[in-house]
């Protein structure tokens, strides 16, 4: 169409959504059926451990439980950092994307040391169908928190950048999304893997 | 995560990342954006593909001709029907009907582009980096050999040793990536971008269908990627997901390649029913007759083809109750259907039908897809299927469906809608001489096969003894594969024809078959910036419906000639994305990494090095070439393409248009 034109009817999107907050809705109706995948296969395997150790045997539940309520918290930051770039306080803005990412991070470390706990423990990546499924399951949830975490960093520096503005704060709400929708596969996952009474040996 | 990553465009541009220029050349064609030059794009890659997918049939067909066949060895057998398949589904099929959704699903809902023209062009790049890497396997002397569904625990590193199936895993791993970013850019061009007054329901059925797909490919798709993810870890890594040793189950893997792979029969021929959908009205000169259970009859087949998966493992020992369910949900699915099928001869009864080439490949469709859907049936019934499972009946069966049905009906949207693309239509007559030729041969080499299978034949065997009543109708099936072939070669002597015949002759005019929907507003071939003017949308079949009216006494009569409906592609000032070199600079970095997987990690060095310096590039790429005639976007309604980060982000305050 021609610019007169665009500028004329300007009767927005077919949804009321924009374009990219519509795709990053798609894109994660699409991640529910990669996890529904990984968490099926969790589930078939979750008894099956073969010699190795079993997990009612292995999972701290104390600690994953902290690490959880950690990951969390980071929705909540995640929404605070949205709602103070929308009344246009970048400073603040600033601040909760720090700490989202940083709760994020941490998150991140909880899960390295639970693995090498696991693995010293004599529960390898190889160990048993019951592992595989474990750490893949999990790995891939925390390779999304990981992307997660570029995201915001991006936001930050972008925000440092001074190209942040309260005119952009779809982008931080898009983020956001996705964080969000992180968070809450690992409410699944959680419930799953260490709420469900687990087999032991 | 491009999109997030475009937050960074800075409000300057970089002077190391201006955008590229051309128009034309081959540097145009790599960096292009435009959806329609994607479209040939993907069109002409995935039909070197079907020429390669068709040489490998004839090979198979060579092989089975005579009994005791020598043409290839058992294994260069495995690999040659293995790479068949994967190719004829995977790269051809999937890519052609992404050629027409490409090409015409932004003018059918009369959008200026896709939302994401660039994500667009990566969904291009990364399917053929993924076809390509896939092909390479038999120049590096190791093509996959595990069959196309790749049943595990036999492609898994102790019965597949050897990197045929890692090229498998990840080369499907890659195209999978394709067929997701474009789905979710389809998705959110037609449920955001429709021209003024198009409501969902005056969308044309080719428009449904292939939203249709795109949410089944968005679905369907991250399952077999984790099924390749844990093959892959398996085959690379040692775990211990299909490994029956250890404790893993057998059946994993064909659970989750199925919960894919049947909604992946829909996303096959979903878009050849839409293309004969638009045809078969156009040729019959009515209406589609039941337009809303045309498009609630798809809807019905993309959520019904989520709950017969198991279909395809009757015999693998799922349980009775499992077998029961299974085999009443595909019953079931006959139904919608079987209403497809009776619309589409509602539709030509009682029509003045011309039976154009393109109307003659529609009328193929439905009668070949009947016999594909009947034979289909008799798989629901468990006891029957029990019989004809691995034996030729069911090759039978799924050539009448996918080749009957989705490839003539891509072949009937070839000769449609070539005006639009070309400019000059296809020669009638060569494209009877290609009709008739596909048509009989098709049905000389797949025909037979359904007695061979219910003789006992089974498929994938290399080679049978004489004497077990097989030789007739295999030596007929071979004959019929090369009229096929024939066909095939008549097709393309049509296109080099007429493209040759078309510089003598006068352009073919705006609406050369009187057609219906609104990507025929435009003039022939499409200007590189679609319409004019926005299209107010007032009914199903705009198009039609500006040509003709009634007049007193109710009688349907011309109003307008097709020219003075049709704009004239004069437009000068309309706003276009500027092309950009990253997509296929983050396309190429994807084999190097899958290389890099199967022999040495040092090789995702430089795959990683591209797609990285890809994102960057992407991330901070100037939103429109400065100097450019049209660089400024300031002036984008929320419905433009959203190329940048920065000016499509503008929410609609309206209310919505659905």
């Amino acid at each position: 169409m021609s610019d007169t034109a665009a500028v004329s009817h300007g009767h927005g999107t077919g949804t009321g959504l924009s374009n990219n907050k519509l795709l990053m809705w798609v894109f994660l109706g699409s991640e529910c059926l990669l996890f529904g995948g990984l968490i099926s296969t969790y589930l078939i395997y979750r008894g099956r451990f073969g010699d190795g150790p079993a997990p009612g045997d292995i999972f701290d539940i104390p600690f994953t439980s902290v690490s959880s309520f950690v990951l969390l918290m980071s929705s909540l930051t995640m929404v605070l950092a949205l709602a103070a770039l929308q009344r246009g306080d970048i400073r603040n803005n600033r601040v909760w994307l720090l700490t989202t990412a940083l709760l994020g991070s941490l998150f991140i470390g909880g899960q390295v040391y639970e693995f090498t706990t696991f693995v010293r423990e004599g529960l390898g990546y190889t160990t048993s169908p019951f592992s595989s499924a474990f750490f893949t399951l999990t790995g891939f949830h925390g390779v999304h928190v990981s992307l997660g975490i570029i995201m915001l960093m991006s936001l930050l520096i972008s925000s440092l950048r001074g190209t942040l503005t309260k005119e952009r704060s779809e982008t931080v709400e898009i983020v956001g999304l996705y964080w969000h929708f992180v968070d809450v596969v690992w409410i699944f996952i959680f419930t799953v893997i260490y709420l469900v009474p687990s087999p032991t040996s | 995560m491009t999109d997030t990553m475009e937050l960074e465009a800075p409000a300057r541009p970089l002077g190391a990342y201006t955008r590229p220029k051309a128009n034309t050349g081959w540097r145009d064609w790599v960096t292009t954006i435009d959806h329609k030059k994607i479209g040939i794009l993907y069109g002409a890659a995935a039909m070197v593909f079907f020429v390669i997918g068709g040489i490998e049939a004839l090979l198979i067909r060579l092989q089975l001709a005579t009994p005791d066949g020598t043409v290839l060895g058992a294994d260069t057998y495995n690999r040659v029907f293995t790479m068949h398949g994967v190719t004829m589904v995977f790269l051809v099929i999937m890519p052609l009907a992404a050629a027409f959704a490409n090409y015409l699903l932004p003018l059918q809902v009369g959008a200026r582009d896709v939302a994401f023209p660039r994500l667009n062009a990566l969904s291009f790049w990364i399917f053929l980096a993924g076809a390509l890497f896939l092909n390479m396997s038999w120049i590096l002397g190791d093509a996959p050999d595990g069959g196309w569904f790749a049943y595990a625990p036999n492609t898994g590193v102790v019965f597949s040793p050897g990197k045929g199936m890692d090229f498998y895993a990840i080369g499907l791993q890659i195209t999978g990536i394709a067929s997701l970013v474009s789905a979710m850019n389809l998705i959110v061009t037609v449920l955001n971008m429709r021209a003024p007054g198009m409501t969902l329901f005056k969308m044309p059925v080719f428009t449904w269908m292939i939203l249709v797909v795109q949410f089944l490919l968005l679905f369907a798709i991250p399952v077999i990627t984790v099924a390749l993810f844990l093959l892959m870890f398996d085959r690379n890594f040692g775990s211990n997901f299909f490994n029956p040793e250890m404790g893993a189950d057998p059946l994993l893997w064909q659970h989750l390649f199925w919960i894919f792979g049947h909604p992946e029969v829909y996303i096959l021929i979903l878009p050849s029913f839409g293309i004969i959908s638009e045809v078969i009205p156009t040729f019959s000169r009515k209406p589609l007759f039941g337009y809303p259970f045309m498009v609630f009859s798809g809807i019905a087949i993309g959520f019904m083809g989520w709950g017969v998966w198991a279909h395809h493992m009757f015999v693998s020992g799922i349980g009775p109750i499992s077998v029961a369910a299974f085999s009443v949900s595909t019953m079931f699915i006959a139904v919608p259907t079987g209403v497809k099928i009776l619309n589409w001869l509602a539709t030509m009864w009682g029509g003045r039908v011309r039976f154009n080439t393109p109307m003659l490949f529609a009328s193929g469709v439905v009668s070949m897809f009947t016999i594909g859907g009947l034979s289909g049936v008799t798989h629901s019934l468990a006891p029957a299927d029990t019989q004809q499972t691995d034996t030729y009946y069911i090759v039978a069966h799924f050539h009448y469906v996918i080749f009957g049905g989705a490839l003539l009906g891509i072949f009937a949207g070839f000769y449609f809608w070539w005006p639009k693309v070309f400019g000059h239509l296809l020669s009638d007559k060569l494209g009877k001489w290609n009709f008739w030729l596909m048509l009989v041969g098709f049905n000389m080499t797949f025909g037979p096969m359904h007695i061979l299978g219910l003789q006992g034949m089974s498929r994938r065997i290399d080679s049978y003894s004489p004497g077990f009543g097989f030789e007739f109708w295999n030596m007929f099936a071979t004959i019929g594969a090369f009229i096929i072939a024939l066909g095939v070669l008549a097709f393309i002597v049509n296109v080099v024809m007429s493209a040759r015949r078309a510089r003598h002759e006068p352009p073919v005019g705006p609406d050369p078959w009187d057609a219906r929907s609104l990507e025929w507003f435009t003039p022939n071939p499409t200007p590189v910036h679609n319409f004019d003017d926005d299209i107010q949308v007032e009914a199903l079949d705009e198009f039609w419906h500006r040509k003709y009216g009634e007049d007193q006494n109710g009688q349907v009569v011309r109003v307008a000639s097709a020219e003075e409906v049709c704009q004239d592609g004069s437009a000068t000032d309309t706003h276009l994305p500027s092309p950009s070199y990253w997509p296929v600079v983050l396309a190429a970095g994807l084999p190097f990494v899958g290389l890099g997987l199967m022999y040495t990690l040092w090789l995702c060095v430089p795959g990683a090095v591209l797609i990285l310096m890809a994102i960057y590039g992407w991330s901070f790429e100037p939103v429109d070439d400065p100097d450019g005639p049209h660089g400024h976007h300031n002036d984008h309604g929320s419905d433009e393409p959203a190329d940048d980060g920065a000016s499509g982000t503008t929410p609609a305050e309206e209310a919505p248009v659905v």
